[in-house]
């Protein structure tokens, strides 16, 4: 063993590089079980889908993960039929009461087969194990939890004392966060008395098949929980489908638009949870150290495959230089790797067209003049991956500030005045989210007041709870999720019931 | 015109110390107004922000070799610690032989960093430590309240180096720092300061601001860049006696402290949490926010130290742990 405190000054350099130097501390993969087959999930059984089988990979190694089936029309309409049918013989008139406890059975299972759905969803969508462990699983179980609370006190939410469910619901969710979004969507429904037939992403279906098995777990009356695996087209076919009332779409904005011109005029209820483009702002006498680390969360979180990222930071002219230079020091400490070592802060990106979406962009803000800083650090040779990158000397008119990129890429724009920063915040088609960084309560304010966007957030980024509603303006979408708000969606509310 | 400071030369701080402060603070004056406005235009620390990165950081996972580095490192960096009143030269000699081979005869284990007694038994842990490279260090100061004149905390450190103590922990004066007499508490620690470096001896100066007493973040952050403008070699955040004694969060701000002073003058200052570290996991907790935040630099004895008198022996319990193969015990480890 070496002797630290009888080392030379450079020797004891090299010990310290070497400690940081995390040896590797790999969460096992044993614990899940992946079947190497998956049907579809509808009244209650997996069953053999008619569709074709595809695959779904580890983004960190390419390997396929397990084959899954992709439902096509027929399959739609055999998972529509039965949740239409445990909607009327049995859900609809579960009273909250009993529809509560099903809400915490489920909550409960979550919380025991934690370690399992974490390691499943890190292996599916490539995001660290740290993140699925302390953030996606602790918060799916706390919307269950949340909403069983709801169940038997509807008359209470301000709604009305008549409110209805709607019927069936058909949800469709995106990749980046696949067991957190399906609790999103799952869990208010289900409160509100509704049946459901969701369909995952195609590149991350694994832990909504084993939240089916959940489901039978729990002893969830058959078909009140229906999960179709597939891709777009599949997607298509349930939210076009005749016999739903209800759909809940979370993803693109040209998705979402598509699917609000398909359903016009039919009468099903639409919530849209779509893109951001985030602004940031920074003020000048933000605290320094908690600011950089919340751009960091902002951005870098899930590998910023977040729809809320803070992918636009607006700072203050006459802080801009030390706060990049602050940023770009804390950005090499950040580790990116096998998503399932606890110490990785960087996981894989989810897909190769993602990747793809990605590098386009990036490309773009070069070509276009902005200045590209990339952290260094080693990407793994197999898999999607691409390094934490920061643009400086970005200006509005550029690709990189003003589309989407959904990746690990911050645009650093500055601002002289307060309102300079809120025009230029809300010169975008997008209004999800927004930051304030300022240690002045009343400029906190006075910044809300002004900003286009469903949520802001003050000196902190990310912060979600059941309790809170989430939801966008303009291009972002509509309706909202989570708190009571959350349930008026999934609510036929008293003047349609008479006007039915 | 030039004003002849009154005082006798102990009691002022240094040329040089006058000269980095005022360069640091960008003023020619050094008066409680151009120390307020430079500590209060620190950009302000978010206590809800520091806990969280805090509470991040303790989230690493330190395992096999990483481990077995880090609890080496750990014991290397322990300021061995009996500061009662009930202290006897024989409670400081058995610390001492703790101190030069912590793991029951066993060579390979590092040594501590140093043995901090109260300045009477400076030369007791001298005698002890004789040859060997472990340091003594002395509170001194009117240790642990600070409340004394400014004659008797000097008579206090010149005793201790006197003495021979390689190393002064002072207080500082928090009723001075919390009423904004920032002058007062400046001057207390240069002059302090000088006192370490007095006939030729050259102690270590480790300033303790008992961050319990100051409470806010913002007041930590403040108090070590004071501590620092003033010549401190290392910033220390308790004395241990206070309900309130080492945080992780308080150590991470003012690790951010010792690295914006690195940028800002090319001097690096060490970093000593004491009180209530207790466990070789914390120790890794504090080790890890250490090389993420000031920098691998700073993973070093003569940067970093805990003040502590429980931790090693649970650092040497692990670290027999991870050479074993099994968990021996409290038994295995000697008490002193």
């Amino acid at each position: 063993m070496t002797h630290p405190a009888a080392t030379s000054a450079p020797g004891r350099l090299a010990l310290a590089e070497r400690f940081l130097h995390y040896a590797p501390a790999p969460e096992s993969r044993s614990i899940v079980d992946i079947r190497p087959a998956y049907g579809l999930f509808i009244d209650g059984a997996f069953v053999e889908g008619d569709g074709e089988r595809f695959s779904t990979i580890n983004p960190a190694d390419e390997k396929v993960l397990a084959e899954v089936t992709s439902a096509n029309a027929a399959d739609v309409d055999r998972a529509v039929v039965a949740a239409r049918r445990a909607s009327e013989r049995v859900w609809s008139a579960t009273p909250g009461t009993e529809r509560a406890k099903y809400l915490f059975r489920i909550a409960r299972l979550i919380q025991e087969r934690g370690r399992e759905l974490a390691v499943l969803e890190t292996l599916d969508n490539g995001k660290p194990i740290k993140e699925s462990r302390d953030f996606d699983v602790p918060a799916a179980a706390a919307h269950f939890f949340y909403y069983a609370g709801w169940a038997d006190k509807l008359e209470y939410a301000g709604y009305g004392p008549t409110v209805r469910p709607r019927g069936v619901v058909g949800q469709v969710i995106p990749w980046n966060f696949p067991l957190l979004m399906l609790a999103w969507k799952i869990a208010p429904a289900l409160a509100t008395g509704n049946t459901v037939v969701l369909k995952p992403a195609e590149t991350t279906p694994l832990s909504a098949l084993l939240f089916a098995e959940i489901c039978q777990q729990a002893d969830l009356p058959p078909g009140v929980v229906n999960i179709l695996t597939g891709a777009g087209e599949t997607g298509r076919l349930l939210v076009e489908h005749e016999g739903i009332d209800k759909v809940a779409f979370t993803g693109s904005t040209q998705v979402g638009k598509a699917i609000a011109r398909a359903i016009a005029g039919t009468g099903t209820g639409l919530t849209l949870e779509l893109g951001g483009k985030a602004a940031n702002i920074v003020y000048d006498d933000a605290p320094i150290d908690e600011t950089v680390e919340g751009i960091v969360n902002g951005i870098f979180f899930n590998q910023g495959h977040v729809c809320c990222a803070g992918s636009r930071l607006l700072v203050q002219e006459s802080i801009a230089e030390e706060v990049v230079e602050r940023l770009q020091r804390r950005l090499s400490t950040l580790r990116l790797g096998d998503p399932l070592d606890k110490n990785t802060d960087i996981g894989a990106i989810n897909s190769q067209a993602q990747l793809d979406r990605i590098r386009e962009l990036t490309a773009a803000g070069e070509a276009e003049g902005a200045q590209r800083w990339s952290a260094t650090c080693e990407l793994p040779e197999r898999g999607y991956w691409f390094a934490p990158t920061v643009f400086t000397d970005v200006s509005q008119a550029h690709r990189i500030a003003s589309e989407e990129v959904f990746g690990p890429v911050l645009s650093v724009l500055t601002f002289r005045t307060p309102d300079e920063a809120i025009a230029k915040a809300n010169n975008t088609p997008y209004g999800l989210s927004a930051g304030i960084w300022t240690d002045k309560g009343s400029r906190i304010l006075w910044t809300a007041d002004r900003l286009r966007a469903g949520v802001v957030w003050a000196n902190t980024f990310n912060q979600f709870d059941p309790s809170s509603p989430f939801g966008g303006y303009k291009e972002s979408g509509y309706g909202r999720e989570g708190g009571r708000h959350g349930l008026e969606p999934y609510l036929a509310l008293a003047t349609e019931v008479d006007a039915a | 015109m030039t004003v002849v400071d009154p005082r006798p030369a102990g009691e002022r701080p240094t040329a040089a110390t006058l000269t980095l402060a005022r360069r640091v603070i960008n003023s020619a004056r050094l008066d409680d107004a151009a120390l307020r406005g430079f500590l209060h235009g620190l950009p302000g620390v978010d206590e809800v922000g520091a806990k969280a990165r805090a509470a991040g950081l303790a989230t690493r996972s330190i395992k096999t070799s990483s481990k077995a580095l880090a609890l080496d490192l750990a014991i290397s960096m322990v300021d061995l610690t009996t500061l009662e009143g009930a202290d006897t030269e024989g409670k400081v000699r058995a610390l001492c032989a703790k101190a030069l081979q912590p793991e029951h005869a066993n060579t390979d284990c590092p040594r501590v960093a140093a043995v901090c007694v109260y300045n009477d038994l400076v030369p007791v842990a001298l005698h002890a430590l004789r040859g060997s490279d472990v340091k003594v260090a002395a509170v001194a100061t009117a240790f642990p309240s600070g409340r004394a004149s400014r004659a008797v905390k000097l008579t206090d450190t010149a005793e201790a180096i006197r003495a021979g103590a390689h190393e002064i922990d002072m207080v500082i004066d928090r009723g001075a720092f919390l009423a904004g007499r920032y002058l007062q508490v400046f001057e207390e620690i240069a002059a302090v300061a000088e006192a370490c470096r007095a006939d030729g001896a050259r102690a270590h100066l480790k300033v303790i601001l008992e961050t319990g007493e100051l409470v806010t973040l913002d007041n930590v952050r403040r108090a070590s860049f004071l501590a620092m403008l003033a010549g401190a070699d290392f910033v220390k955040t308790s004395t241990g006696k206070v309900p309130v004694a080492a945080t992780l969060p308080v150590t991470l701000v003012m690790l951010e402290a010792v690295r914006d002073w690195h940028r800002q003058t090319g001097i690096r200052i060490g970093v000593k949490p004491a009180g209530g570290i207790r466990s070789a996991k914390d120790a890794l907790k504090y080790l890890v926010t250490v090389a993420e935040t000031a920098g691998p630099e700073w993973l070093t004895p003569d940067r970093f130290r805990f003040g502590a008198s429980t931790l090693l022996n649970d650092l040497l319990m692990q670290r027999r742990k991870l050479a074993m193969g099994h968990y021996a015990g409290p038994d295995y480890v000697t008490i002193d």
